[in-house]
């Protein structure tokens, strides 16, 4: 076991590197450079400052220099706001983004796995069609449709609740972005809790310990649940990276203060340092949940062997 | 009566032989929600081909005495207008080319890739075929949307790049079940007698392995195409897509849910062409698969 664990993580490391190096090419390969200006800086001056950031320096030497700035997690400042440097933007809103994303991913889990369950248990049954049309509905929508039409009739129509903001993550402000965010995931989860147990109800061992006479729900809980849940394991990484991606959008509908506005601010006003930062910080936080996941798959599958 | 209807099934068994293709078009018939699905695209594709006809206004030109109105059929603004008097019925359609396009292209460079990475990797096996997946895997647990995103702030926004980088990637699905595929089809008869007759590798690659994985391609590709319309509706949403006066229907909701609480027919009727698109593409998909899928046979 630690050794699958530890040789999982050795995988994770070089992913990580071929992200920071992609990125750290792209940012070399774009034209112009931060010290670009209009005026001309003489260039006794320039080289100065060259040296200073060590822009004078081989590519490689100064990869390493910036690799070690990733280690040490020194982004250094923004190109936008000026009395700020990244890592105190990216501390202020990191808190609002988990928090969201958080919620939004126990939310779809919890929905996701108990629709999928009584859906399997009424197999054709009136409730098991509304789950799967409601998971046909949940696969087809986008988030950013979705969300507008959220608001357009619990904020503007019926007006109980706010259409957007964060004020301190006060309950009534996350309802709706966790619901939009999540709205996707409770479908996809439902739609694969719902195939896994039906395939788990219908094999041998289930019947087995039905005929030993054990009770309905006990035989549910303790036998079906485990074995059926492992496809919804797998899927939780994907739906992950998803519901991070979607963030981007809903904070920006929402008005929510979090990573994702941050990262289209930076987009469009090409705040270099700033998208390029957060691309690491989030593809970071991505490779590190699929390794976690990947571990406690095979915790939880037996059958596994490493 | 019973033994009757059998022989009746047994004679046709015998009488008629059909292809894979020939049955799985009939499945795909039985299917009412994939026919349905696929004539309401067809409609809604020709529908934005040619309803430009239907208006007298072009998408990019301003009404100047009729901003923001409501849709009427008196002043010839079908879906209404936007704040720029623009009329939003042709912009619907304009923003329907865009999508469509996208998505279909987006697909197409996907399948391409993803077809011959997949069959060569499956094809080669062995140290090289462990280190292409390693490097698909590697690929598929990046963070793409957030890489577009800064691969579109440093080199600007383009839509041609656009159809490249959604086509990019998403060809690594493909490629996984390209590969699966053939790694089952390599030992089979007709490959070892074509390597026997001297065919070259590649050769084999083209004519007999890619021809017989074209059908799990096919419904992959269909179930494809709605996710690359989301892609680029994403981009196009956060204002990192097609530019004005262009459009496409995720710049189209983007603009409408902006002002939803005065003008709710600029969100509602980009975002129903959207939503209807993306839900006949699944169907069709799901009909396919079900059609085409040799489990179910």
């Amino acid at each position: 076991m630690l050794k699958f664990i530890i040789r999982r993580v050795l995988i994770a490391i070089p992913t990580l590197l071929v992200l920071i190096s992609i990125s750290f090419v792209l940012v070399h390969s774009a034209p112009g450079s931060p010290f670009t200006d209009d005026r001309d800086i003489p260039p006794a001056i320039m080289k100065n400052i060259e040296a200073k950031y060590h822009l004078d320096r081989p590519l490689i030497v100064q990869y390493c220099y910036y690799l070690k700035d990733v280690v040490t997690w020194d982004f250094g400042p923004s190109f936008k706001f000026k009395d700020y440097s990244i890592n105190d933007l990216v501390n202020k809103s990191f808190p609002v983004s988990i928090k969201i994303g958080f919620l939004a991913f126990l939310f779809a889990l919890i929905v996701g796995v108990a629709a999928g369950v009584i859906a399997s248990l009424n197999q054709n049954s009136k409730i098991d069609y509304s789950v799967m049309t409601f998971a046909m509905i949940g696969a087809a929508i986008p988030n950013f449709v979705l969300a507008p039409a959220l608001v357009l009739f619990f904020a503007i129509y019926m007006k109980i609740l706010p259409a957007g903001g964060w004020n301190g993550g006060e309950w009534k402000y996350l309802l709706l972005p966790v619901f939009a965010m999540s709205f996707r995931y409770i479908a996809s989860i439902a739609r694969i809790m719902r195939a896994s147990m039906i395939e788990v109800l219908n094999s041998n061992f289930i019947r087995t310990a039905r005929a030993k006479g054990m009770s309905n729900s006990y035989v549910i809980i303790h036998h079906a649940l485990r074995p059926a849940i492992l496809p919804v394991v797998s899927y939780l990484g994907p739906a992950f990276v998803g519901i991070i991606t979607g963030s981007v959008v809903i904070e920006t509908i929402f008005g929510l203060p979090g990573i994702g506005q941050l990262f289209v601010n930076g987009a469009l006003n090409r705040d270099y340092n700033m998208v390029l930062t957060l691309t690491i910080i989030i593809g970071g936080l991505m490779i590190l949940f699929n390794t976690i996941v990947d571990i406690l798959y095979a915790v939880i599958d037996p059958k596994i062997k490493y | 009566m019973i033994s009757n209807d059998k022989k009746e099934v047994l004679e046709k068994l015998e009488l008629e032989s059909r292809s894979l293709f020939q049955d799985a078009k009939i499945r795909f018939f039985k299917n009412k929600a994939a026919v349905l699905s696929l004539v309401i695209i067809c409609i809604i594709v020709l529908f934005v081909l040619f309803g430009q006809n239907l208006s007298q206004f072009a998408y990019e030109d301003t009404d100047w005495d009729l901003m923001q109105v409501a849709p009427s059929f008196l002043t010839g603004h079908f879906f209404g207008t936007d704040d720029l008097g623009r009329d939003i019925f042709v912009r619907t359609l304009q923003g329907g080319k865009i999508s469509l396009m996208v998505g279909l292209m987006g697909a197409c460079v996907a399948v391409v890739i993803g077809v011959f990475y997949g069959a060569t990797a499956g094809f080669i096996g062995g140290k090289i075929d462990g280190l292409m997946m390693r490097i698909v895997d590697i690929l598929a647990s990046f963070p793409f949307m957030f890489f577009i995103i800064l691969l579109v702030t440093f080199f600007g926004r383009n839509i041609g790049f656009i159809f490249v980088a959604i086509g990019m990637v998403s060809w690594l699905d493909v490629a996984r079940i390209v590969r699966g595929q053939t790694l089952s089809l390599k030992e089979k008869e007709f490959i070892e007698a074509a390597r026997v007759s001297g065919t070259s590798n590649f050769k084999i690659v083209q004519k007999h392995i890619i021809p017989n994985v074209i059908g799990i391609v096919i419904v992959y590709a269909t179930l494809l195409i709605p996710n690359m319309i989301i892609f680029e509706s994403f981009l196009s949403f956060l204002g990192l897509g097609v530019q004005e006066p262009d459009t496409s229907w995720g710049a189209l909701v983007n603009e409408g849910s902006k002002v939803m609480d005065i003008a709710v027919w600029q969100l509602a009727f980009p975002g129903l062409f959207l939503v209807i698109t993306l839900f006949c593409f699944n169907f069709i998909g799901d009909g396919l698969r079900d059609a085409l899928d040799p489990k179910d046979r």
